[in-house]
């Protein structure tokens, strides 16, 4: 498994592109909204939970069709399933290698772009424990997604349509954790749910994206 | 005697083509009977109006959009266990009945909100989960027309169908913790002596079991499509190879 998660952070970063692109699309989001809603800090203060994560969400969207497609083009997709690595391992190392490239610097970037919304100070730590906590599930999910469309010669668009629905109580969950937060109320309950997606999407989406994989590769 | 033998395409086809206008018949007459019944012969509810028989519409279509995805789900369940594939395209076959019940769920609810609530579209939680469950469809039904071999699309659209059923649930769940609901609760369950006055009651039952019966005329119409779709498609193909 660290192997196949070295190669494939190696060739994120090597490679150009999908490294950086979701970073630089989460700070266009960030920079764009205010233009869209206008520049009052009052506004923008109590939209900011929300946009940064779906801003985040949208980001993570971006770079999930090269989780798999790239491996299936160059046949290095037949290969490692041929290897004695289980899929569902292979599945969990490469959504593992996503949220490397993409969940975790979004996580960090996301309070100095909090700082352009004016989020509240009091919602920054919430921010990121959310971010910190949720992405990994996108990241799963998304790869779920990745899996199902590694056939089809444009399946990005698709792609899109299938992630995005599944997106939703975790988006759910994490806004609502640092919408709480901000206002100083209770947090551990969405917190909580929140855990438990992450959780339950470990130790159920490698499966079936490995069953997706196994599929497309008969 | 099970029902396994429907499992065959040709046992199937004679069945479904010996039931099909016997259900149709009995949904036509039970929708006509519900509905004028329902429209022209029941009293206007005291505050409401007569914008209270909009209900003959909303709920029936509203529990056969909910029905429509746990078909699908069966269906797609027993493709994967037991291969068959007149259930892959049953499958195939009622997602877009399902969706376009989900739209009438949908459009029928914005058009009796508006005079009750004061507007046609409001984030609450019955109204959200289903427009997740409309996102899910259509989802599910684009997966099945972007991939081209039928039994790889209808593995992977097995797939998608377990996994959305499992997250679909749980963003039913999360959207009422996400926001308070303006929508009542539940009028018709089967544990409660009482659900809706019976003047209203027996004509929406009539509705339910008109659109119950549409919904099977419909997918078994379109199953048979789809399996005659199947067979035309090896008929050329042998004789693009003869």
């Amino acid at each position: 498994m660290i192997p196949v998660l070295q190669r494939d952070l190696a060739l994120a970063v090597k490679g150009g592109g999908g490294f950086g692109l979701g970073l630089a699309f989460f700070l266009i989001i960030v920079v764009l909204v205010p233009f869209g809603v206008g520049p009052q800090s009052e506004l923008l203060s109590r939209i900011a939970p929300g946009i940064l994560w779906v801003g985040a969400l949208l980001s993570c969207l971006l770079s999930l069709d090269r989780i798999f497609q790239l491996d299936f083009e160059d046949g290095s997709l037949d290969l490692l399933a041929t290897s004695p690595l289980p899929l569902e391992t292979l599945a969990l190392a490469k959504a593992a290698a996503h949220w490397l490239t993409t969940g975790l610097p979004l996580t960090l970037a996301a309070p100095i772009l909090g700082l352009l919304l004016s989020l509240p100070t009091s919602a920054v730590f919430w921010l990121v424990l959310t971010l910190a906590i949720g992405t990994p599930a996108l990241s799963l999910i998304g790869a779920f997604g990745a899996a199902l469309t590694v056939g089809l010669k444009r399946g990005g668009l698709l792609l899109s349509i299938l992630v995005l629905p599944l997106y939703i109580p975790t988006l759910i969950f994490g806004a609502e954790v640092v919408r709480r937060g901000a206002d100083g109320l209770a947090t551990a309950t969405p917190l909580l749910f929140l855990g438990g997606i992450t959780a339950g999407a470990l130790a159920i989406l490698p499966f079936a994206t490995a069953a997706a994989v196994r599929i497309n590769l008969r | 005697m099970s029902i396994w033998k429907y499992a065959n395409p040709k046992k199937f086809m004679e069945t479904s083509g010996w039931l099909l206008p016997y259900v149709t018949v009995s949904a036509v007459v039970c929708l006509c009977v519900g509905l004028v019944w329902g429209f022209f012969f029941t009293p206007d509810d005291f505050r409401q109006g007569s914008t209270v028989k909009i209900i003959y519409l909303h709920v029936p279509s509203a529990l056969m959009a909910i029905n429509a995805w746990l078909m699908m789900l069966v269906a797609s369940l027993v493709w994967l266990v037991r291969r068959h594939h007149v259930s892959a395209l049953a499958a195939k076959a009622a997602a877009p009945v399902g969706v376009t019940m989900t739209l009438i769920a949908l459009a029928t609810g914005a058009i009796w909100g508006e005079p009750l609530w004061g507007t046609y579209w409001a984030w609450d939680p019955r109204l959200t989960s289903f427009l997740i469950l409309f996102l899910f469809y259509l989802g599910y039904m684009a997966l099945w027309e972007a991939i081209e071999d039928p039994d790889t699309a209808a593995d992977l659209t097995s797939v998608l169908c377990l996994v959305g059923s499992v997250f679909a649930l749980l963003s039913r769940y999360a959207v009422n913790f996400w926001n308070q609901g303006l929508h009542q609760g539940a009028s018709l369950s089967l544990d409660k002596e009482k659900n809706v006055a019976d003047v209203f009651y027996h004509p929406l039952l009539v509705s339910i079991a008109g659109f119950v019966l549409l919904f099977l005329a419909l997918v078994l119409l379109r199953t048979r499509t789809e399996i005659r779709a199947r067979r035309l498609k090896a008929l050329l193909r042998r004789e693009q190879t003869a």
